[in-house]
């Protein structure tokens, strides 16, 4: 989130898209409801189901799944053609006014550069004119130049019309402009809307686009920075946000520094290549800026003294990935043979999928498999899932009993980046072990080896820094004095990532984290909250910057220079994120230099983070393409509307094609139905399945029928049903309802069937039943395909059969 | 009347649910017993502690109650909603509500199992039998798999056949400690929950 959740109550519409948030973050749901109860905020949800948020809402659209950009693509084309735009933020705050290079176009579907061989752009021409005595980018503070972002948006929406997005996403099209004309006031400087969204979004072949069109929009409407604004992400695990930070991710390192690529030999190349460069002026460009002190804090601080000027700073020690290294590579990788062990903790691969029966098949490729777990998983049993032959599954199979969190200290840091520090609560159970004492006693036992026998580049081995008191277990706090980092000359913890060198004098684990451990102790633990409002809210905004910490440096809105205007004054004076009291920044921690003036002749852009120094409306941030344009889901049942010659992202991963794997995609003939897969209040994945009271209130898995496709196909609820896709199949009960409907598409009627995930062959209602979950997996159901920016799944849309059993 | 705990009357609670729904009678008797009840706190002389809660990442603020039994082991007594929280304000979903069947079960593993290629069940096996052979794997592995220098010459010092995922229920701390020891490894294969 650039926001956070109780910040949501200071927003007057809430755009909800690809998320159920009353169901599935039911307790975060309340700052909407506050909003709405208290400030009389509109809630729009749009989503395939009418759900328990939809019926709170003032608006349901009932929309075709994976189709929002075309949805935002229409109300970012409402306010640009009706002039709704928030002037000065756009002029000022935007990229609108750059003029992008004469190469760049769009053309039936397909941005310039494609190379239909590769399945992939070359985004040479998605950049900016420069001027050539200063080498930055060309801006026509008119926005009247027909290169500028401005008029290229406008021209590129301009294929958005009302009809386009109904014919596209389903919704009609007097529902549709009912919504834009709320939208569309949301522009005028006192009014604020927040855009919410979770996997419902992401867990598309177009999920990185699906979000930057929001984010679009917002910049538009000059929504972000602003309390009650911003791209809010709802996350669905307790830490998934803390360890996307910490880099349990191929392609980043902590605090989202990039993976070196090959080819890269010094620090200088690796920021060359990685950092943001510096094109304006007025733009600070500061994570540019700073690239090689945090690359070169975090190296110091993982090898300490071999880590040297002279050796740059052990840069060679970090690996170096030749290609996508992403979830569903490592089991693409294990059916090609080249995977041979893999180890899972809290994350059982079996279920998630996608397409778990080939996931299970590169299971059994393996030579070796660690699950660490407090619980059995359907990973850590799949060798005698029902219907395998367990003598014939070679895998070396290791269930390590591993501690609860409530088991052990440490921090959970949730949705809106806040840090918060838990207890040890009670001892380990039975023999459980903490995962990060397996993992240390497991590195130790490998360096031993090394030590023994010699092997394979052994350095970075040798030379990884674990100076704690017990290398073997080392205290949660130790590690988190160690993420903050500190100052190598006096000893002392830093106090903000700006301190940070690049010549070895300082350390930091994540260098946004840095601030959150100084020497006066763990702010993590901070706990002044609502016992006492007045003291703990001054600005009544619902900061409360003493309870935990939040990256970065405690601020509690992102970007929030953007929440005042060019005089350093807040769009809306009611609700003030950072202002300028005349010597100095105010409110919020200041995502800018706290003393610098609005009017001082060097003052920065407000984005201080990016190379342009405003946000961005045209982005070569990423592969498929500059703007946001819809594209039909891999499997749809319908031809785009906008380009049936390019209907489907043209760049999404098709991993068995590449792989030369059989095709696994299936067609409308076959599979005439859309199927989407979702998430309950009562389970959490797949671990609450052990979970008594939460197996009771939610028993058995099922399917969510629209009521007419079952009265067509002579199916009442509580009948069993089959449903399929090319590549598996769930029998399960039926659950026939008015929630999902028949919509019309591109002239064409199609349903929608609801899938929840969170059932398998492990857990209570398994044991009890006599197929044991064999045909449980909603997973084995979706395919093996990925958004060709972050390889995330299409889990969200996909085509199925059904039949009564 | 004799002196009940809550959780006794809890279940003369859920019994007398049944026996109204069949009579159709007596909530007046039921409610004149409940006041009548001598209610001892389950949580009476208890150590507070805070957690958060395991599930999403609304991050809400939980009360967990323990009490050292004369044995010496901890019982937890109670986990509840944080009403001090400015994210929850003390209050928790379903799933909250019950962290503690998923903090303390009888399904839990509780001790190291192995599964030999081919074989047709769990065996249970010591800490040092496991840790000793997973470092023989991943040192096997890692040897087998690593690439010093690629096809171009460059020195990319990688591991490509073994991969990590997890950590969307570690602590942070635990996260960033997993990243630090396998990209000290050399692993590229590197994975946890934020994209599926």
């Amino acid at each position: 989130m650039t926001n956070h959740w109780r910040d949501i109550k200071n927003a007057d519409l809430i755009l909800i898209n690809g998320a159920n948030p009353a169901e599935a973050h039911p307790v975060g749901f309340q700052w909407f409801m506050r909003a709405k109860l208290d400030r009389g905020a509109k809630i729009i949800h749009a989503d395939p189901r009418f759900t328990r948020t939809s019926a709170v809402a003032d608006t349901y659209l009932r929309i075709r799944t994976g189709t929002d950009v075309a949805y935002f693509g229409g109300l970012i084309n409402h306010v640009l053609q009706n002039n709704l735009i928030h002037d000065e933020y756009v002029r000022n705050y935007t990229n609108a006014s750059f003029i992008v290079k004469e190469a760049y176009g769009f053309n039936d579907g397909l941005f310039s550069g494609y190379d239909p061989a590769k399945r992939s752009y070359n985004i040479a021409s998605w950049s900016y004119d420069t001027d050539p005595a200063t080498g930055f980018a060309v801006r026509d503070m008119t926005l009247e130049n027909p290169r500028s972002v401005f008029q290229l948006m406008k021209q590129h929406y301009s294929r958005y019309t009302p009809e386009m997005v109904s014919s596209i996403t389903g919704i009609p099209v007097n529902a549709f402009n009912k919504v834009a004309d709320l939208v569309g006031q949301m522009g005028k400087p006192d009014k604020v809307m927040t855009i919410v969204y979770a996997v419902g979004l992401t867990h598309h072949t177009t999920g990185g686009q699906l979000i930057r069109s929001g984010a679009v929009l917002q910049l538009l409407l000059g929504n972000m920075g602003r309390p009650g604004g911003g791209m809010n992400a709802e996350r669905g695990h307790a830490n998934i946000q803390g360890n996307t930070d910490h880099a349990i991710s191929w392609e980043i390192l902590p605090g989202y520094l990039k993976i070196p690529a090959p080819g890269q030999k010094t620090i200088a190349d690796y920021v060359a290549q990685s950092a943001p460069k510096k094109s304006d002026p007025h733009s600070w460009n500061f994570f540019g800026l700073n690239y090689a002190k945090f690359m070169v804090s975090t190296l110091k601080g993982w090898y300490g003294d071999t880590a040297t000027k002279g050796n740059e700073f052990a840069f060679n020690f970090i690996p170096k990935p030749a290609s996508n290294s992403s979830w569903m590579t490592i089991y693409d990788q294990a059916l090609k043979g080249k995977m041979e062990g893999v180890m899972l903790s809290g994350m059982t691969a079996a279920s998630i999928g996608p397409d778990s029966n080939q996931v299970r098949q590169a299971l059994g490729n393996l030579k070796w498999l660690v699950v660490m777990d407090a619980l059995p998983t359907t990973s850590s049993e799949f060798w005698h899932a029902p219907g395998v032959d367990a003598s014939q599954v070679k895998t070396e199979v290791f269930m390590l009993p591993a501690t609860h969190w409530i088991e052990k200290d440490g921090s959970f840091v949730n949705s809106g980046r806040w840090s918060q520090w838990k207890d040890q609560v009670i001892p380990p159970q039975g023999q459980a072990r903490h995962d990060h004492w397996i993992l240390a006693d497991l590195f130790q036992r490998v360096k031993a080896l090394y030590k023994a026998e010699g092997g394979k580049f052994a350095d970075p081995i040798m030379s990884l820094t674990l100076d704690y008191k017990n290398p073997t277990k080392p205290e949660l706090d130790e590690i988190a004095k160690e993420i903050n980092g500190k100052d190598l000359t006096t000893g002392k913890q830093m106090t903000s990532f700006a301190n940070l060198k690049d010549d070895g004098t300082t350390t930091t684990g994540d260098w946004i984290y840095t601030g959150s451990y100084p020497d006066s102790g763990n702010l993590m633990k901070r706990r002044s909250g609502i016992q006492d409002s007045t003291t703990n809210d001054p600005t009544g905004m619902g900061f409360y910057p003493n309870w935990a910490w939040s990256w970065p440096l405690n601020r509690r809105v992102m970007y929030n220079r953007a929440s005042a205007d060019l005089d350093g004054k807040a769009w809306d004076p009611a609700r003030p994120g950072i202002t300028w009291n005349g010597s100095k920044w105010v409110g919020d921690v200041p995502d800018y230099p706290a003393t610098l003036a609005p009017h001082d002749p060097n003052a920065w852009l407000p984005f201080i983070m990016n190379g342009e120094g405003v946000g961005r409306l045209f982005s070569n941030g990423m592969v498929d393409g500059p703007f946001p344009e819809h594209y039909e889901p891999i499997e749809s049942p319908v031809a785009n509307p906008l380009h049936p010659n390019n209907s489907a992202s043209p760049v999404a991963f098709l991993y068995d094609k590449a792989a030369g794997r059989p095709d696994r995609f299936g067609t409308p003939a076959e599979y005439p139905y859309i199927a989407t897969s979702y998430r309950l209040t009562e389970h959490e994945h797949y671990v609450t399945q052990h979970v008594p009271h939460l197996v009771q209130l939610q028993p058995k898995p099922f399917v969510e029928i629209p009521a007419e496709l079952a009265s067509a196909k002579g199916i009442k609820s509580g009948d069993q049903v089959r449903v399929s896709s090319k590549r598996g199949k769930v029998e399960v009960l039926a659950l026939v309802t008015k929630r999902l409907g028949p919509m019309t598409v591109a002239g064409q009627k199609v349903y929608q069937i609801g899938i929840p995930i969170h059932w398998g062959y492990v857990g209570i209602a398994a044991d009890s039943d006599p197929s044991h979950g064999r045909y449980w997996m909603a997973n084995a159901l979706t395919p093996f395909v990925g958004d060709a920016n972050a390889r995330t799944p299409e889990f969200k849309a996909f085509l199925v059969n059904l039949e009564k059993i | 009347m004799p002196t009940v705990t809550r959780r006794d009357f809890l279940k003369v609670g859920v019994a007398g649910a049944g026996a109204l729904a069949a009579a159709g009678l007596g909530f007046d008797d039921a409610m004149a017993e409940s006041t009548t009840v001598k209610q001892k706190l389950r949580i009476a002389g208890a150590k507070e502690l805070h957690s958060v809660c395991p599930y999403c990442a609304v991050g809400c603020s939980l009360v967990a109650y323990t009490r050292q039994n004369s044995n010496g082991t901890v019982e937890l007594l109670q986990i509840e909603g944080d009403p001090d929280s400015p994210v929850n304000e003390g209050r928790l979903c379903p799933k909250g509500a019950t962290a503690m069947q998923l903090a303390v079960s009888p399904r839990r593993v509780e001790s190291p199992q192995y599964r030999a290629p081919g074989a047709t069940g769990w065996k249970t096996v010591s800490w040092d039998f496991a840790l000793d052979r997973i470092a023989q794997n991943l040192k096997a592995s890692r040897d087998a798999t690593f690439v010093t220098t690629d096809g171009n010459g460059n020195t990319v010092n990688r591991c490509e056949g073994i991969a990590f995922a997890g950590g969307a229920a570690f602590s942070s701390e635990e996260g960033y400690f997993a990243t630090k020891l396998m990209r000290g490894l050399g692993l590229v294969h590197l994975e946890q929950q934020a994209r599926v």
